[in-house]
């Protein structure tokens, strides 16, 4: 890539590593990508929020059809996926927390915390789907 | 290197050259609001997921009369403004990253900025249309 030095000349720039780049099977660099992947399917998501407020403001009528397709099966299906990824996001989020305050860059420390994410991503989505099975029937 | 401290005038000022351009941006700041918001978010997002939880089922007027009280409007106000800003800044460092540095990246993120407000103003509209109502 092709910039610019503060005297004004070109210079050519080395590119930043790309995706094809990282090896995928290496866990750091997989929960990197998705943490970014499932950012991005959560702001796909944050429509269904205004879909279900802008409903519910708008009348009954229109507030039934958003409960039917969340009732659906597609509906649940969606719902199921944005858990996990919220939770993802949230507990992957907290892991670069704890990188912007200083501490756990020590690679034993890396994969344990990555670990961490994974297991509780899994722990919290099955747990919010029991307590909402519960609350539902 | 000599050839660096010898090369052709620019005919641009050194503010001219950095203005728009790396620091001359608001980098930090957007790391920061981007950090901020992710905090804010914690506890708001645990608060809504299980607020769903426990509206899960509940009737047209039961989920109306939730969100008109005023402790549920306000958190929800707090969440929408969060969300919104939160994924403007994430989407914006994606395009930065992924698409070329032009006028189609510039273009991108102003569509991702102009989207997130219409969305998180659209929400807030509706909550507050709700509290007013009941």
């Amino acid at each position: 890539m092709t910039g610019r030095r503060s005297d004004g000349t070109t210079v050519r720039r080395p590119l930043s590593p790309h995706l094809q780049v990282y090896d995928m099977l290496q866990m750091n660099s997989a929960l990197s990508i998705t943490h970014r992947i499932t950012g991005a399917i959560w702001s796909a998501g944050t429509l269904l929020l205004v879909w279900w407020l802008v409903a519910a403001a708008t009348g009954e009528e229109s507030f039934a059809r958003v409960q039917w397709f969340l009732g659906s099966f597609l509906g649940l299906l969606v719902l199921f996926g944005l858990t996990a990824v919220t939770w993802y996001h949230t507990l992957a989020g907290l892991r670069h927390l704890m990188w912007d305050w200083g501490f756990g860059f020590e690679l034993p420390t890396m994969y344990a915390t990555g670990r961490a994410v994974l297991i509780g991503t899994a722990v919290l989505t099955v747990l919010t789907w029991i307590l909402a099975l519960i609350f539902w029937g | 290197m000599a050839n660096e401290t010898s090369s052709p005038a620019s005919m641009r000022s050194a503010l001219g050259r950095v203005r728009g351009l790396g620091s001359a941006r608001k980098g930090t700041h957007h790391w920061w609001m981007a950090r901020v918001t992710s905090l804010a978010l914690l506890p708001l997002t645990f608060w809504f997921v299980f607020s769903m939880i426990g509206l899960a089922g509940a009737s047209y007027v039961e989920t109306v009369l939730w969100i008109a009280r005023p402790f549920n409007a306000v958190l929800l106000l707090a969440l929408i403004a969060a969300t919104f800003h939160h994924m403007a800044s994430g989407l914006q460092v994606v395009a930065e990253d992924y698409v070329r540095p032009d006028t189609t990246q510039m273009l991108v993120v102003l569509a991702i900025k102009g989207v997130s407000i219409l969305l998180a103003l659209a929400c807030a509209v509706a909550v507050i249309r709700i509290v007013a109502a009941a």
